[in-house]
């Protein structure tokens, strides 16, 4: 019986970083500023019905980078786990935190065990009420979470839509029509291209709606924040 | 590779979910699975003494449907509560009412909103107003061993089919059966007097005044002649809760609305009494 070639520890987690982090990149970005009345999401999406921002929860969403199929199957989940505790307990208490945890020891366990690792990131974020700070947690493949502050980039050249952004994001946060503005400037500088309404897919988490804060916008209104 | 934040698990029913991961929360769930059915002798044989939840209506009018109820749940000879809410906003454009053993109807509600709003996040849209009253059928029909223990819950849910530009009313049986109701309904202990007084005065194409008050007319008739049902109390300012159902979603209606109706109503009856 052939022996099974040894490969140690550190080198098997490299190679499967590097794997997840090269499946990543091959993806377009997606951007969660904080504005002035909530929190934007900005994605490159060419895709109308494909998203890559979601609804969890009254004050939480959910966007994913990388592999459709995988990131689908995490929010999936995270819905059903927010779903179930506010079913079981109430609707306050659900939080991004407990998500962001859930999703932080999933993809964990599932990039150390599993032969191959999830190629995803994604973004937790919950809009902050009654003059609590909003949280935006960002989760790797490898289950390492980041607790954000105003911006958070994933997906393909984040850090190159990121670095756009820097010097943007100071100061107080800005109305919902100049944050739009830096997202999808920052997407176009990296990108090389112009992006039209259509191949946006932009979400915002407002403050200040009833019940579900989630809303999504349509072209004809993206259009509307950028030009007029 | 089973995960507990990743149950394998792949259909879009919150209700198909907690049925199969967490038995307990469900509608007759384990909780009270091992009870002894109402035959038992050492439980005194009578049916099990919960909190009984009444009448409850539904009306068509022009724009769509008025769905209404009155305030009281009974225990036995007992009132149980005099402040009880029995019609529910389930989504953006659908409403239930309830008659039946309190404790699993306000459950049911609430896991039929669950429901709904789980669906409409996985797949990104709502389900239609068919697929609504087919679901509640399914939930109802799972509570059919706990009807065995006496605790019967019986919906009435009024929905506004946007494919349709209408409202639409559907009663349920405890096997689950649907059944749509062209017109009107009423369910609970009052609901035959209820549908008396809707079977006179109903027409079609309502006005939505007309509607609502022929809605509290035949809440007040079936508390006249049902002891389950509880009328407008004068002294604590408790009225029976309506709310409209049409093209612009559910709608409460004001308090004081009703309870203009109510003056208006009692006032004509006051006077064909002397």
């Amino acid at each position: 019986m052939p022996m099974p070639y040894y490969v140690s520890p550190e080198q098997m987690m490299q190679d499967k970083a590097e794997y997840a982090k090269k499946g990543i990149a091959k993806g377009r970005s997606s951007i969660a500023m904080e504005y002035a009345d909530g929190v934007l999401f900005t994605a490159d999406n060419p895709s109308a019905s494909l998203h890559k921002i979601s609804e969890v929860y009254d004050c939480i969403a959910f966007a994913g980078a990388g592999k459709y199929s995988e990131f689908e199957n995490l929010r999936k989940a995270g819905i059903r786990h927010a779903d179930l505790k506010g079913f079981m307990y109430s609707r306050e208490d659900v939080t991004a935190r407990s998500l962001a945890n859930g999703y932080s020891q999933s993809l964990g366990t599932i990039f150390s065990q599993e032969m191959k690792p999830l190629e995803v990131e994604i973004l937790v974020v919950q809009v902050g009420l009654n003059s609590h700070g909003n949280e935006i947690y960002r989760i790797s493949f490898d289950g390492s979470i980041i607790d954000e502050k105003t911006v958070a980039v994933i997906g393909g050249r984040s850090e190159a839509v990121l670095a756009a952004m820097k010097d943007k994001v100071t100061g107080p946060p800005p109305t919902l029509k100049a944050a739009l503005g830096f997202c999808v400037s920052a997407l176009e500088q990296t990108a090389n291209q112009k992006l039209n309404p259509e191949g946006l897919e932009v979400a915002v988490l407002e403050r200040a709606r009833t019940g579900r804060k989630f809303r999504r916008l349509t072209p004809s209104e993206v259009h509307q924040l950028l030009t007029v | 590779m089973n995960l507990p934040f990743l149950p394998n698990h792949d259909e879009s029913s919150f209700f198909d979910f907690i049925s199969k991961q967490y038995p307990g929360l469900t509608l007759g769930g384990n909780g009270v699975g091992g009870f002894p059915g109402t035959q038992d002798s050492s439980r005194g044989g009578g049916p099990l003494r919960v909190p009984h939840a009444t009448t409850v209506l539904a009306i068509k009018y022009q724009q769509g449907v008025v769905i209404a109820g009155d305030r009281r749940a009974t225990e036995g000879f007992q009132i149980a509560d005099r402040r009880i809410e029995k019609v529910f906003k389930i989504d953006e454009y659908s409403a239930m009412a309830i008659a039946g053993a309190a404790g699993p109807c306000i459950e049911m509600a609430k896991l039929f909103q669950t429901e709904l709003e789980h669906y409409e996040k996985l797949e990104g849209m709502s389900l239609s107003c068919e697929g609504k009253a087919n679901k509640l059928g399914q939930m109802v029909k799972a509570n059919l061993p706990m009807v065995f223990q006496g605790l019967v819950v019986m919906p009435l849910y009024v929905g506004y089919d946007l494919k349709r530009g209408e409202g639409r009313i559907f009663k349920y049986d405890i096997t689950g059966g649907r059944y749509e109701e062209s017109d009107y309904h009423a369910i609970g202990s009052g609901g035959k007097d209820a549908r008396n007084t809707m079977r006179e005065h109903f027409q079609r194409q309502l006005p939505e005044a007309e509607a609502l008050k022929l809605a509290l007319m035949s809440l007040y008739n079936a508390a006249d002649d049902d002891v389950g049902t509880g009328g407008p109390d004068l002294v604590r300012g408790i009225y029976p809760t309506a709310k409209l159902v049409n093209s612009q979603g559910i709608t409460d209606v004001p308090n004081d609305k009703i309870r203009a109706v109510y003056d208006v109503l009692m006032a004509d009856r006051r006077s064909k009494e002397t």
